[in-house]
């Protein structure tokens, strides 16, 4: 009986239940569900990377500009009748670099055109010429080429960062403007471009049948109205020009009959969409600039070949400057330093005492457990918290100075004390047993042989951890802010550990604030350097991680 | 005048040493009875006699000669004049002295100041020189003293150990004390706050307008201090950010663990890393720079006005920097399921695909819950992305392309600029910043137990 349903037509035997077609197509299904999944995964990596790539080269296409600084040679007199030699700071070196500037154009006499031509020379070329011959005090009397940078736009300019000329339509405007066209009413006659309208002529715009007075804005409005769907929306008021009511009234003056007719009008266009209605694009004067002689000047100058590339050094030996050519990072690396120096000097030696304790003396009881449990929650409150507690105690209980190196590193050391302590006990419990059990069989007391043996075998993966809580803290930035660890340094000869600083990310997320143009790429700049720092480090940890530590 | 001490002290310390391990050498070869402890440990003893001492003295000293000379400078202040000022006035007075003392003297002070700033600077350099006399003393009398203890018989080895010891302990309550100080700081200017806005107007209020007159008679806008629109963006941009990471670092876990050759998994893991290992700030300025534009650019291309500070694009950024965050505790989650359950779903017969579905995530959701969460509690506290990517201004709003603000850009609104430490402008950051604590302090707790819960599980 059993045999008889085995064999039925169609029955599920052994032989040929897999082969059917509706069992292959299961499989099949069922295979092609498992290479989702496969591409899921797979896109999602990629996504990530790409987005990683984006990251990297967003702030690369953004910030090598700033590596490069454009100059111009300035033959500048050095006279002894100006310059005190026993003073040499105190000359008007903005008169001087201005004057020298100028002899580049002698056509440019007028004072209002000189005040004009001396914004292409940046504000801090006079502190440039200062320091030369504060540091070339003998070569007072002497004739010196002395190389300045531009100010920002100018530099920009050169550097292609920024254009000449902009779009004077705004991207909604011309998408407004591309309705209009593709309605098919624009045309261009005798090289002017006009808005062909059916105005109708409205008697109850005519007050009184004064043809005279009549609101002829109004009707204007009423017939352009039609062509939009979404009326309300007021940029079209700005794509006739000025005076389109005058010529329906000249129209209607000439034959008052039309009043109550619709009559078809060419309504002329504004300026910008004139352009772009004949030639495809509208541009306006880059407003970065105050005029068209800027340009002039600018290309006279660089057809001269006066203007010249540099690698701008000023990123790494200037300080902090409000002119974007001029800033450098010099204050922010120093201020980082000092604070990851405190910051080292505390967590290191603390957080390896703590990590001994806790791994090889302390008892198993509810205070070791506590201390644990402490610490694993440390090191996941967020780091704004750290900056309020700096902020609360350090600050405003202990009464330490604002915005000093000193209260970052150690409100940084707390934040990395975690992840110290972490790496050590990891490092300690890597080391075999049998190391202890051989000091202690030759007499060393517990300590002897935490000291002499455990701690060196242990001291690469305790470095490797340092290192990445160290960068880790080179990069945090909101505690930071919070102490006022953003003050302006205009200058690094003053800096300490207890005198106001700036640190490298502040310096980013100040500069980040700043509305000139020429922060935007000195922002990627400084952070490019901030990311190679890290790397650099953590290719330390790495390399310590694998080469020095011992596989046991 | 500081560094020179702690300079002279260091020296005394090494001089201590030196002298210990002399003397102990010395007593050593005379003595008939062989030394405990080998003179090394005599000189560190003598030198952690003359350092722990001296060092403790100097750190006290320094935390109190601020308040102590100041509360002398209040007391030595004619009584005229200072009789009828509030603590605001009276605040301004001293830091005026002070900054007289410290030589910027801005137009005319008055002759009260002038003396008052002499008396000021007189008696720091009186208790400066008196820190210098004492601990140098105190750094001496340990020297004198542990000299006399070193003999054969002293234990100088295990006094030593001992206090080794006790510095470790010491370093070990740091972590204890941080947590400590974070709590009570933050409640005790939380609890100024709530003394002049109510708990109950904070938590529930639906106004947050923190900008308040700050002197009398200035005209802003009332100050309200309603927080639920600051948590419901802060919400908004911390879910905006999870549904970004999550399903990305959770297929790429599954992709790492499951399929990955391992040649690949060695290359793309790093680089997963590097995500997280990049600084806030970074992420903040690529928000700015690229990511906000390019959302803004999308919106108006598809016809509708993007706010340039949108909580999706700050949002969206968090959640990039919080991918390999994710990405790698569901890694470990999954790496973690035993091997003889995926044996035993591949002998049923199971693709591989079924069994990662079916059986690993399953068991693995504990663990992965547990990251996510972790990764939320980050989303929560993340403050430079939002600081530079999202609003200020709060709007209670859930529509993801409009600018709200987060408890941190607060905070660090609140707190940056103006410091004055009796406003509730001021503490209300306090305030917020006990929330946030709380608040990532239990989505912490929450998820190390589910972890290691599920870690036991199959240990």
């Amino acid at each position: 009986m059993s045999d008889a349903i085995a064999q039925a037509p169609g029955a599920r035997t052994r032989e040929n239940y897999w082969r059917t077609n509706a069992a292959k197509r299961r499989v099949r299904r069922r295979y092609a569900a498992d290479r989702r999944l496969q591409y899921y995964g797979l896109g999602s990596i990629g996504l990530a990377i790409v987005l990683l790539g984006i990251l990297f080269s967003s702030l690369i296409f953004s910030g090598y500009v700033a590596f490069f600084t454009t100059k111009i040679g300035l033959t500048i007199y050095l006279d002894p009748n100006v310059i005190d030699k026993a003073n040499p700071g105190a000359a008007n070196y903005r008169k001087m670099a201005r004057n020298a500037f100028f002899t580049y154009f002698p056509e440019v006499t007028s004072p209002m055109e000189r005040r004009q031509l001396g914004k292409s020379l940046s504000s801090g070329a006079p502190y440039v010429v200062r320091n030369y011959v504060i540091a070339h005090p003998e070569e007072i009397g002497d004739l010196v080429d002395i190389k300045v940078p531009l100010s920002d736009p100018f530099d920009q300019l050169s550097k292609g960062v920024i254009p000449r000329e902009i779009d004077a339509l705004s991207g909604d405007r011309v998408a407004l403007f591309n309705v209009l066209k593709r309605r098919g009413v624009l045309h261009v006659e005798n090289d002017k471009a006009y808005v062909k309208a059916d105005v109708y002529i409205n008697p109850g715009d005519v007050p009184e049948g004064d043809v005279e007075a009549a609101d002829y804005q109004r009707m204007v409005d009423e017939a352009f109205r039609t062509f939009y769907m979404r009326a309300h929306s007021r940029a079209y008021e700005e794509i006739l020009s000025q005076d389109v009511a005058s010529a329906v009234k000249a129209r209607v003056l000439a034959d008052p009959a039309l009043v109550g007719k619709t009559i078809q009008v060419n309504l002329p266009l504004s300026k910008h969409y004139d352009n772009l209605a004949r030639t495809g694009e509208a541009k306006v004067l880059n407003p970065r600039f105050s005029s068209e002689k800027d340009l002039q000047w600018f290309d006279s100058l660089k057809k001269r070949g006066l203007l010249t590339t540099h690698f701008t050094w000023e990123l790494f030996f200037n300080a902090d400057s409000r002119f974007p050519e001029l800033a450098g990072l010099s204050g922010a690396l120093t201020g980082s330093f000092l604070a990851l120096l405190v910051c080292f000097l505390l967590s290191f030696p603390i957080g390896i005492a703590t990590a001994v304790y806790l791994e090889e003396f302390a008892p198993k009881t509810r205070w070791t457990d506590f201390i644990e449990v402490n610490i694993n929650n440390l090191a996941a409150v967020p780091s704004v918290v750290f900056g309020l507690l700096g902020l609360a105690v350090f600050l405003n209980v202990f009464g330490l100075p604002r915005s000093v190196p000193l209260v970052g590193g150690m409100v940084l050391a707390l934040m990395t004390l975690p992840t110290i302590i972490v790496a050590t006990r990891a490092a300690l419990k890597a080391v075999p047993p049998s190391i202890r059990e051989g000091g202690y069989g030759v007499g060393a007391s517990k300590h002897q042989v935490m000291l002499h043996h455990v701690l060196p075998l242990a001291l690469p993966g305790i470095l490797t951890g340092t290192i990445i809580g160290l960068a880790q803290a080179l990069g945090e930035t909101a505690p930071l802010l919070l102490i006022g660890m953003n003050a302006f340094i205009p200058s690094i000869e003053n800096m300490g550990l207890l005198q106001p600083a700036m640190a490298l990310p502040t310096q980013i997320f100040s500069w980040a604030d700043s509305p000139e143009r020429g922060f935007v790429s000195r922002t990627s700049a400084a952070i490019l350097i901030l990311l190679s720092f890290l790397i650099i480090m953590n290719a330390i940890a790495v390399y310590l991680r694998q080469r020095v530590e011992r596989k046991w | 005048m500081l560094s020179y001490l702690i300079l002279v002290l260091l020296l005394l310390i090494l001089a201590g040493f030196a002298l210990g391990h002399r003397k102990a050498l010395a007593v050593g070869a005379t003595s008939d009875v062989r030394m405990h402890s080998l003179a090394g440990y005599h000189g560190w003893y003598v030198a952690a006699l003359v350092g722990i001492p001296s060092f403790v003295l100097v750190l006290l000293w320094l935390l109190f000669q601020g308040p102590v000379v100041d509360w002398l400078l209040i007391g030595s202040l004619p009584k005229e004049g200072v009789d009828g000022l509030d603590k605001g006035q009276l605040d301004l007075l001293i830091s005026q002295i002070k900054s007289v003392a410290a030589g910027n003297i801005f137009g005319d002070p008055d002759a009260v100041v002038l003396e008052a700033a002499d008396r000021y600077n007189r008696w720091n350099t009186i208790a400066d020189w008196a820190l210098f006399v004492l601990a140098v003393a105190v750094a001496l009398a340990g020297i004198a003293l542990a000299q006399q203890r070193i003999s054969a018989r002293f234990r100088a080895r295990n006094t030593v150990e001992l206090v080794m010891s006790g510095l470790m302990i010491a370093c070990s309550l740091i972590a204890i004390l941080t947590t400590f100080g974070i709590v009570a700081s933050l409640l005790y200017e939380s609890l100024r706050f709530f003394d002049k806005v109510s708990v109950a107007e904070f938590l529930t209020g639906l106004n947050w307008e923190p900008q308040i007159p700050i002197r009398e008679g200035q005209v802003t806008a009332g100050g309200a201090f309603g927080a639920i629109p600051v948590f419901a963006g802060t919400l908004l941009i911390a879910l905006i950010a999870m549904v970004v990471a999550t399903p990305i670092g959770l297929f790429a876990a599954v992709y790492l663990t499951e399929y990955a050759s391992s040649k690949f998994r060695s290359v793309i893991k790093p680089l997963l890393e590097i995500l997280a290992g990049i600084p806030t700030v970074v992420y903040g300025f690529f928000a700015v720079l690229t990511v906000a534009p390019a959302i803004r650019n999308i919106g108006q291309a598809m016809g509708f006005e993007i706010a340039p500070n949108s909580a999706f694009a700050a949002g969206a950024v968090m959640g990039i920097m919080l991918i390999p965050f994710i990405s790698s505790l569901s890694d470990d989650a999954i790496a973690s399921v035993p091997q003889s359950m995926r044996d035993g779903s591949y002998a049923l017969g199971a693709t591989k695909g079924e069994t990662i579905t079916k059986v690993l995530l399953p068991s693995a959701l504990p663990g992965i819950m547990g990251g996510v969460l972790l990764a939320a509690s980050r989303a929560i506290g993340e403050t430079m992305i939002v600081v530079m990517a999202a609003g200020i201004i709060a709007s209670l709003t859930f529509n993801p392309f409009e600018p709200v603000t987060t408890v941190t850009v607060q905070i660090m609104t609140l707190l940056t600029g103006d410091t004055e430490f009796d406003n509730p402008k001021t503490l209300a950051a306090f305030a917020l910043g006990l929330v946030l604590f709380l608040s990532t302090l239990v989505l912490n707790i929450i998820a190390l137990r589910i972890v290691q819960k599920y870690r036991e599980q199959y240990e």
